[in-house]
């Protein structure tokens, strides 16, 4: 595939290391993938498989014990990781947006949603003072949440679960960012109030042409909501393609047997048939294939190295070894070769 | 018919809830009118958002909280009517399983001891058996080795302490175990496999189960017969087929849209017709408590409140217009 002009975020080989009191681990290894602009990446995989590493990453702001050991951010063409961090703060809040789990706690409980808000557009300067509140009004109008002029000097507790979440983004998008990344934007919501969140995200992206990563674990809301889909384990993206494709046919043993195992309404008469045991330890990997001592079909080679990737045609053409090759049209499976 | 061991009759429960030191307190009624039955042996799935009740109906259920006016019998006893003794006495044929297994094991026990505690408590031993025994014996039943004993809650992963918190609970054998949201803290890898353990020993230890999640999917797997709460009442009740192939309530309609998409199928698809937010329960809406929300809601439904009535044999909605809801 062509390097499009178009991808907003190139993320190449990125490897970032944490040192933990039991030695060093590599959260994210050797993770690529890149985004275009007005696309959707769902980022899923279960908790420990560095998918929040992955975006702490991007933004820079991991911890202090946490460093990008190696690899390449293009943002917009720029790799981020050359950026000085007051380059950084010029870039977070305007370029790049950041949305968490719970608007609670990301809220600042003593300010008004109309400073919180406002916030961004003073902290960057590009608006004069007296048009803040209007823009204030504005995203918050944009953001579907009624009366924002009776809203706007409420603080966050006077507000629910959802409109929380609605102010949050509201505080995201108002620079219109290029890049969204929302960590598990609905996790803490009900169920109903999950789709109202997606589905104003959704417009939003479609006014805007922003993109957006979805870091998530929940499989159902990945399928409805984004274009591709990138599934970790134990910090390696082990699948990724379009989510059509990925979905309705998935190479990996994990991603299979990750789908088989999500209890479904429509075929709650079958048992489940979980995935045996739990993610290793990051301080003591498996040498090969980290899924290995829990897959179904690992044999002598996957004990012993770590596969290559392979790339697919979703026209069904044959498999193709290589090392990271896929597109629009190809989904990458990470396994070993000469199984089908 | 197998006689119910749960059995809630018209069961109201409202809060006294305190606003300020100068104005009055007001109530919240967090369940109003609940009524259903478990049979022995059968799992009965309770749904709802927050603030739907559920909870508060698992607290009645266990006895930790006194039922404004109604009944609760379990096992064929009005929970109300218990002298302490007798109270102690249930507990032993009911045992909770809650949702957090990081914060319900207590971190400075090793699990030997939280796994014998309500044996100790209740002073239950199997002819001939030590206590070590007995743990060791639970443990394998819930798929750990004996060797989990000497370990403290912190040394263990999610699903595991999920499972010690399900071998303390049919340490004395129950004959119900109360799951309050027994999956939804844990990694989707791992929820397939609690699941399917809570299954089995349902099978193996003739257990009965009432099951809390706001999950309809795992409901729907586990239960036998399914109520769907809102505001403290119920909307449907359904055994899961009619639940699966037929729900009538514009609500439950909802649920299942929410978590059951049909994965590469309706990939850009979100948006769906439910509007707004669960309201506050300190001031439920008139008429049918969902009509704020509700894409079908018309005049009678604010005015109205609908009441539960018969749809099958096995089923019951609370809505004026269940017949034209598909």
């Amino acid at each position: 595939m062509v390097t499009g002009v178009a991808d907003v975020l190139q993320v190449e080989n990125l490897t970032t290391c944490v040192a933990t009191r039991n030695g060093i681990i590599t959260a994210v290894d050797n993770v690529s993938f890149r985004l275009s602009r007005g696309a959707t990446l769902g980022l899923v995989g279960e908790s420990g498989s560095g998918k929040s590493m992955t975006c702490l990453s991007i933004q820079r702001l991991l911890p202090s014990n946490s460093v990008v050991a190696s690899g390449s951010i293009r943002f917009k063409g720029e790799d981020l990781l050359t950026k000085t961090p007051r380059q950084m703060e010029a870039i977070r809040g305007r370029e790049i947006g950041m949305i968490l789990q719970d608007p609670m706690t990301s809220l600042n409980p003593v300010f008004t949603i109309g400073q919180q808000v406002g916030e961004v557009f003073r902290y960057h300067k590009n608006s004069r003072k007296r048009d803040i509140r209007s823009k204030v009004l504005e995203v918050l109008n944009r953001v579907r949440i009624p009366a924002p002029a009776e809203r706007y000097h409420s603080y966050p507790h006077q507000f629910s679960g959802g409109m929380r979440q609605r102010v949050s983004i509201a505080i995201n998008i108002g620079n219109h960012p290029d890049l969204l990344i929302a960590d598990e934007p609905t996790t803490a919501l009900d169920v109903t109030v999950q789709l109202q969140i997606l589905h104003l995200l959704r417009e939003i992206q479609q006014e805007s042409g922003m993109a957006i990563i979805f870091v998530t674990h929940d499989l159902n809301l990945v399928a409805r909501f984004c274009d591709d889909v990138a599934v970790m384990y134990a910090g390696r993206i082990v699948e990724k393609g379009p989510v059509k494709t990925v979905f309705a046919d998935p190479k990996h043993p994990y991603t299979r047997d990750l789908l088989a195992a999500i209890p479904r309404i429509s075929k709650s008469g079958d048992r489940l048939r979980p995935i045996p045991g739990q993610p290793p330890v990051m301080t003591n990997l498996p040498k090969g294939c980290r899924f290995e001592p829990r897959c179904r079909l690992a044999t002598e080679r996957c004990r012993e190295a770590y596969p290559d990737w392979v790339a697919q045609k979703e026209t069904g053409g044959g498999l193709r070894a290589g090392r990271r090759q896929w597109g629009q049209n190809d989904i990458a499976v990470h396994r070993p070769s000469g199984r089908s | 018919m197998t006689l119910p061991f749960i059995d809630l009759q018209d069961v109201h429960k409202a809060y006294n809830v305190h606003r300020g030191v100068f104005r009055a307190g007001k109530l919240l009624h967090a369940v109003s009118g609940v009524s259903f039955r478990v049979p022995e042996g059968s799992t009965f799935g309770l749904v709802g958002e927050s603030g739907s009740g559920k909870s508060t109906i698992a607290r009645m259920v266990l006895g930790a909280e006194a039922a404004t006016s109604g009944e609760v019998r379990v096992a064929g006893q009005s929970v109300a009517t218990l002298d302490r003794k007798q109270r102690f006495q249930l507990r032993r044929m009911l045992q909770p399983v809650l949702q957090d297994p990081y914060s319900s094991l207590n971190p400075r026990i090793r699990v030997a001891a939280i796994v014998d505690e309500p044996l100790r408590v209740h002073r239950v031993t199997e002819h001939g058996q030590s206590l070590k025994d007995r743990v060791a014996q639970l443990l394998e039943q819930v798929g750990l080795s004996a060797e989990t004993m000497r370990r403290y809650p912190n040394e263990l992963s999610g699903g595991q302490r999920q499972r010690v918190a399900i071998a303390r609970a049919i340490s004395i054998n129950p004959r119900c175990l109360v799951l309050d949201e027994p999956v939804s803290a844990l990694d989707v890898s791992i929820q397939a496999q609690i699941l399917n353990l809570l299954k089995d020993l349902q099978e193996r230890l003739r257990l009965t189960y009432l099951l809390i999640s706001h999950d309809l999917a795992v409901v729907s797997y586990m239960s036998d017969q399914i109520g769907v709460l809102y505001l403290g009442q119920f909307m449907e009740i359904a055994s899961r087929e009619d639940i699966i192939a037929n729900a009538r309530h514009p609500y439950t309609q909802a649920l299942m849209a929410a978590v059951d998409s049909t994965i590469g199928e309706e990939v850009g698809r979100v948006g769906n017709a439910v509007q707004g937010e669960i309201p506050s329960p300190l001031s439920p809406p008139s008429g049918c408590p969902f009509h704020p929300r509700c894409p079908m809601a018309e005049e009678r439904c604010r005015r109205e409140k609908p009441a539960l009535r018969a749809f099958g044999p096995s089923h019951q909605v609370a809505c004026h217009f269940a017949e034209s809801t598909r």
